[in-house]
């Protein structure tokens, strides 16, 4: 790892200072992504800002809608007794994050700052129609991620928050690596009072994406064999050892239809 | 040099670090506790895994400047003064849950992990899902999710028999 300054700043204010100062200088979170990427030398950042002592952990419920802070653990989620009862397919996605050890540091805010394109919290956000808050603005999920490990977040921009309303029902299913547990593809798909979002991660190039085709098919009647029919073209889609992007396209049909069907 | 301030296996050390230092080495080279193991370069092995504050934590993903005011414990803590093996030491021996035992120590910090966070029971599904972030190349990881399912009861205090 080459060597780099460390702060921990002790308030939001400094943290972003310290971030938008510097363009080589880097958030660190939980760690569970920046650390390997830097003992890997795929990274050289100046400084290291650490957010540990920010503070931004919890997760509150207010009528229909969930807040979590973007310090909070993956594992914090998957445990929130009041995010369960509001979203429970939010609480199951998170438990079901690398493991045990990375849940107990990987961080929400980390994780779709990241926008890696096999992640399962940027479907979440999608699906759900979740609010992006920084230390400076809102930003709507559609308008959030921008492609493969790009982000509408400016330098030094830090996530805070993020907001989801509570759909009807949802549900997201993940075919996993399983050596890594990263989605080789996830589908999230999310029921509101008359119309239906489907995010897929993992499978294609420009990251996280939604599936219009289904969310009309299925905004018009939410049932597996309404999407039956709706193929996936495997153009954009990734091609790796793990799998070829045909697999990929069918397994997006797959998924989708077992996330309607097991929504709740 | 920037200082760390730590507690590690209940006594504390303040030790000279690169910003750089990973906590693993901290452990390793600064302190010669070699009992914790670097099995990978990728964060997924979890040969180094340790408690920090109580939860476990994989020690080759943390810098030591992210430990600083923490407690650590490592598979050097868990024996008693008088070398007498905490429960799930023992249940991994009874067992013969281990074998060329690098992944080992681990093994044995997650599976303490995922008992006392189990306090209402654990099945055999949710130890093999507990296990998910570490892996064995000897074992076949049966007769490790035996040792845990065997240490469950030891460690909350209830007879094996009454399960
Ligand atoms: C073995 C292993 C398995 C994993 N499996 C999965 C999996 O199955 N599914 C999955 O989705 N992920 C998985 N991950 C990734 C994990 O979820 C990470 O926790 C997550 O991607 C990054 O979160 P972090 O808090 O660790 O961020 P860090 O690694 O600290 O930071 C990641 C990036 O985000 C930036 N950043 C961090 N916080 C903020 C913030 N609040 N505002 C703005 N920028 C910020 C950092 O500067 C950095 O560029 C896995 C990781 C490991 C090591
Ligand atoms: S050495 Fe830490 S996970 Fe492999
Ligand atoms: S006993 Fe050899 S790796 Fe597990």
């Amino acid at each position: 790892m080459y060597d780099f300054a460390y702060q921990k700043p002790s308030s939001l204010a400094d943290a972003v200072k310290a971030l938008s100062a510097d363009p080589e200088a880097k958030a660190l979170a939980g760690g569970m992504t920046l650390i390997p990427v830097l003992k890997q030398r795929l990274n050289k950042p100046t400084v290291v800002v650490d957010l540990a002592k920010l503070g931004l952990v919890g997760v509150s419920v207010s009528g229909n809608t969930v807040t979590i802070s973007g310090m909070t653990t993956h594992g914090a989620v998957a445990g929130d007794a009041g995010l369960k009862g509001k979203i429970p397919s939010l609480t199951e996605l998170a438990s079901h994050i690398g493991d045990e050890a990375v849940r107990h540091r990987g961080t929400i805010g980390g994780s779709l700052a990241n926008n890696d394109p096999a992640a399962d919290y940027p479907a979440a956000a999608l699906a759900l129609g979740a609010t992006i808050k920084t230390d400076r603005r809102s930003i709507k999920a559609d308008d959030f991620f921008q492609g493969m490990f790009a982000t509408a977040l400016e330098q030094g921009e830090l996530i805070t928050a993020v907001e989801f309303p509570a759909p009807e029902k949802g549900a997201y299913e993940k075919f996993r690596n399983p050596a890594s547990r990263y989605a080789i593809v996830g589908v999230y798909v999310a029921k509101t009072a008359g119309r239906v979002r489907v995010a897929v991660t993992g499978a294609g190039q420009n990251g996280v994406f939604r599936h219009t085709a289904m969310e009309q098919a299925l905004s018009a009647n939410f049932a597996p064999d309404a999407i039956a029919g709706i193929a996936t073209p495997p153009d954009g889609m990734n091609s790796d050892i793990h799998a070829s992007a045909e697999y990929r396209a069918h397994l997006v049909g797959v998924m989708a239809k077992r996330a309607v069907a097991r929504a709740y | 040099m920037p200082q760390v301030t730590l507690t590690v296996n209940g006594k504390q050390h303040t030790v000279e670090v690169e910003n750089r230092t990973l906590l693993v080495e901290l452990l390793r080279e600064k302190l010669g506790l070699t009992g914790t193991h670097v099995g990978c370069d990728t964060s997924q092995c979890g040969a180094c895994v340790v408690h920090v504050d109580g939860v476990s934590a994989k020690s080759c993903t943390m810098l030591a400047l992210q430990a600083d005011g923490t407690s650590v414990l490592t598979i050097e803590g868990l024996a008693a003064a008088d070398g007498a093996l905490h429960p799930m030491q023992e249940m991994f021996r009874e067992h013969h849950a281990l074998q060329c035992g690098f992944c080992t120590p681990g093994m044995v910090m997650s599976a303490i992990d995922l008992v006392n966070s189990h306090p209402q029971g654990l099945t055999e599904k949710q130890i093999r899902e507990g296990l998910e972030g570490n892996l064995c190349r000897c074992t076949g990881y049966h007769n490790i999710v035996k040792a845990i399912a065997a240490a469950w009861p030891l460690m909350h205090g209830r007879a094996a028999a009454a399960e």
